[in-house]
């Protein structure tokens, strides 16, 4: 097992102590750089959608991993990112300005947000935000002259310095695109929990009393936490629209909202990963379910072509089984194998166990 | 003029009057306790001073400044940091993280620097780490830097809350029940450390305790309280034997008469 010996507080204040933990992040980067010329067309669309999905995770996983609050009103945000920015681009506004706008308008109107949200917790703010993606959804086909409200709107194709990135046209571009995005603004968010704002969110996720005793200020860090959340989220959304090229309201639907919690409970809450595991799992699941259903098909002539609802029912039942096995997560489950492999044999079986505290009822609200 | 002057201070409930009244100052440097038999109003007199609740009348004046017209967040920019009675640490942190969170009132980043980590949230952050090893020095939590407090044991826990609170800098330090729940041993060093927060750091310190032992060792004066009204207000020697802070713990035929003549 790999021990590092930390010699000053700055290898506690790095993103990563040691050369061997840089190394294994910059082979990552490397190998997604190359993906384009390791596989082809159809996967490489996959992994597109896989970073955009990560993207929001990260919107999300802010929210409810880093400060304990919950929104069923994502897919309102990414909607706002998708229209604002295809909307911007239409009007002749150049990709490098709209997409940041994009973001922008979705993490203002999300800031708005946090107003209900100093009021409320858990069930309460989850109906307040589902309440506020549906009237999102109606304002989108209200807007129509701005929106093409039922009919939808086209994404114009992105150009920048005279590259083409539509992805269509040159899919890898593209993919590059998403991959800087989405290497930025997971550095920004590593960035953000190393510092002091990082550690308020955490505080105010365990106990609101007690930051406030600490000097802070819950709206505000509140307000920071929706912001942030939903503009990332709306950055999300903008690609997702460039990546599908043509939506309407219907592609930001409610199961858009549920995915992405989805994405960060089987992930893993409160882990930066669990946003990248929760997406692989997302938008691999149902390409492995079709995949199978074709195998089916073809060889025992068993079609489950037919059969509506199956990919819910197979994710309802991962989700079921998470909850109850492995709260922590794919990203938890990743951690528990890697300590037995490093520690082996030695890992011991209760190791991880969960304690249960008796602590927490008296505590003040 | 004291520090922390309290007048006339009272918190109702509807028909219940948790504290009816209380007026007493902390002077500059002073360990001050508040005793009282349960449900005396010691916890809500803090919470109120931590602007946890809104009093009904009265004044607390923290240098000469008007608590009340502060918001909860904006105490601790005075100076007055606090610890909980059923510790309220922040249990998915390492107890690093806890006490730095104790560093949030000075930060002199936002959030855009800090997305961004420029070079001065960097040069902020060892600052506040020197900070906080310092206090981890005092008081001997080195071993325990890097765990989680969710695994922690509860006395370790009772002292990575003074720590915090500590981190804060504070000019004075609220401390509720700092010695419940643990065993002779761990109360004593809490007495010392006490001892060296006065002494050693200039700090005051304002304190509900039930260990007369602990009251006694470190307090220079001590307020009794019982239902949310003080009885006696001097020594530790003294307050323990005014006749009626006694009835009030002990009961006596006089006291539950004045009981029933209050309902």
């Amino acid at each position: 097992m790999r021990v590092v010996f930390k010699t000053s507080y700055d290898k506690d204040i790095d993103l990563h102590p040691d050369w061997w933990d840089r190394g294994k992040i910059a082979a990552l980067l490397v190998l997604m750089a190359l993906l384009p010329f390791l596989v082809g067309e159809y996967y490489l669309a996959e992994a597109t959608n896989t970073l955009i999905w990560a993207l929001a995770g990260m919107g999300l996983m802010v929210l409810v991993g880093h400060s304990g609050q919950v929104s069923l009103g994502h897919a309102a945000f990414m909607a706002i990112g998708a229209y604002v920015d295809a909307g911007l681009m239409t009007a002749g506004v150049p990709w490098i300005i709209a997409f940041p706008l994009a973001g922008l308008a979705a993490g203002c109107f999300g800031a708005l947000v946090a107003i209900p949200a100093v009021r409320m917790s858990g069930i309460y703010l989850a109906i307040a935000t589902l309440a506020l993606f549906v009237i999102v959804e109606e304002m989108i086909i209200i807007l129509e002259p701005l929106t093409g409200g039922v009919g939808g709107m086209f994404a114009p194709s992105i150009m920048l310095f005279g590259i083409d990135f539509d992805r269509y046209a040159s899919l890898s571009n593209f993919y590059w695109l998403v991959l800087v995005v989405v290497s930025l603004v997971t550095w920004a968010y590593a960035n953000l929990l190393r510092s002091p704002t990082g550690r308020s969110f955490l505080a105010v996720r365990d106990s609101e009393v007690s930051a406030r005793a600490l000097g802070i200020n819950v709206t505000r860090t509140k307000a920071v936490v929706f912001g942030l959340s939903c503009g990332v989220t709306g950055l999300a959304g903008a690609l997702m629209g460039h990546f599908i090229s043509f939506f309407n309201y219907e592609l930001f639907s409610i199961f858009i909202s549920i995915n992405l919690l989805l994405v960060v409970t089987i992930g893993g809450l409160g882990f930066i990963q669990g946003a990248f595991f929760g997406a692989i799992l997302i938008t691999a699941v149902p390409q492995m379910i079709a995949i199978l259903r074709d195998g089916l098909n073809a060889t025992v002539g068993i079609d489950l072509g037919s059969v509506p609802g199956l990919d819910t029912l197979i994710f309802a039942v991962i989700l079921v089984g998470f909850i109850i096995y492995e709260p922590t997560g794919l990203y938890g489950r990743w951690l528990k194998m890697r300590a037995y492999v490093q520690l082996f044999p030695l890992a011991r079986r209760d190791m991880f166990r969960r304690q249960k505290t008796y602590l927490k009822t008296e505590r003040m609200r | 003029m004291s520090l922390l002057q309290v007048t006339d201070l009272a918190v109702h409930f509807g028909g219940v009057k948790a504290v009816d009244g209380v007026s007493f100052d902390v002077e500059e440097g002073e360990v001050f306790s508040i005793i009282g038999p349960n449900g005396a109003g010691k916890s809500t007199i803090f919470n109120l001073i931590s602007r946890l609740y809104e009093p009904t009348r009265g004044s607390i004046l923290f240098n000469g400044e008007e608590l009340s017209n502060r918001p909860a967040h904006a105490v601790a920019d005075l100076g007055i940091a606090r610890t909980f009675q059923n510790i309220e640490l922040f249990d998915h942190s390492t107890v690093l993280d806890n006490l730095l969170m104790g560093r949030h009132g000075h930060r002199a980043t936002n959030w855009v620097q800090d997305l961004l980590f420029l070079p001065k949230v960097r040069t902020e952050e060892r600052a506040h780490r020197q900070k906080v090893e310092e206090v981890m020095e005092f008081l001997e939590l080195e071993a325990y830097r890097d765990k989680m407090i969710a695994g922690l044991p509860y006395g370790v826990r009772k002292v990575v809350e003074i720590g915090r609170a500590l981190a804060m800098g504070p000019k004075l330090i609220l401390l509720d029940e700092p010695a419940s729940g643990l065993s002779v041993e761990e109360s004593q060093d809490v007495a010392f450390w006490i001892e060296d927060m006065r002494r050693d750091m200039g700090l005051s310190v304002l304190m509900v305790e039930h260990d007369m032992r602990l009251v006694t060792q470190v307090s220079d004066r001590v307020l009794a309280v019982a239902n949310g009204r003080s009885l006696a207000l001097g020594s530790a020697a003294e307050v323990q034997n005014d006749p009626e802070v006694q009835a009030a713990y002990l009961g006596s035929d006089s006291f539950l008469a004045a009981e029933e003549g209050v309902a």
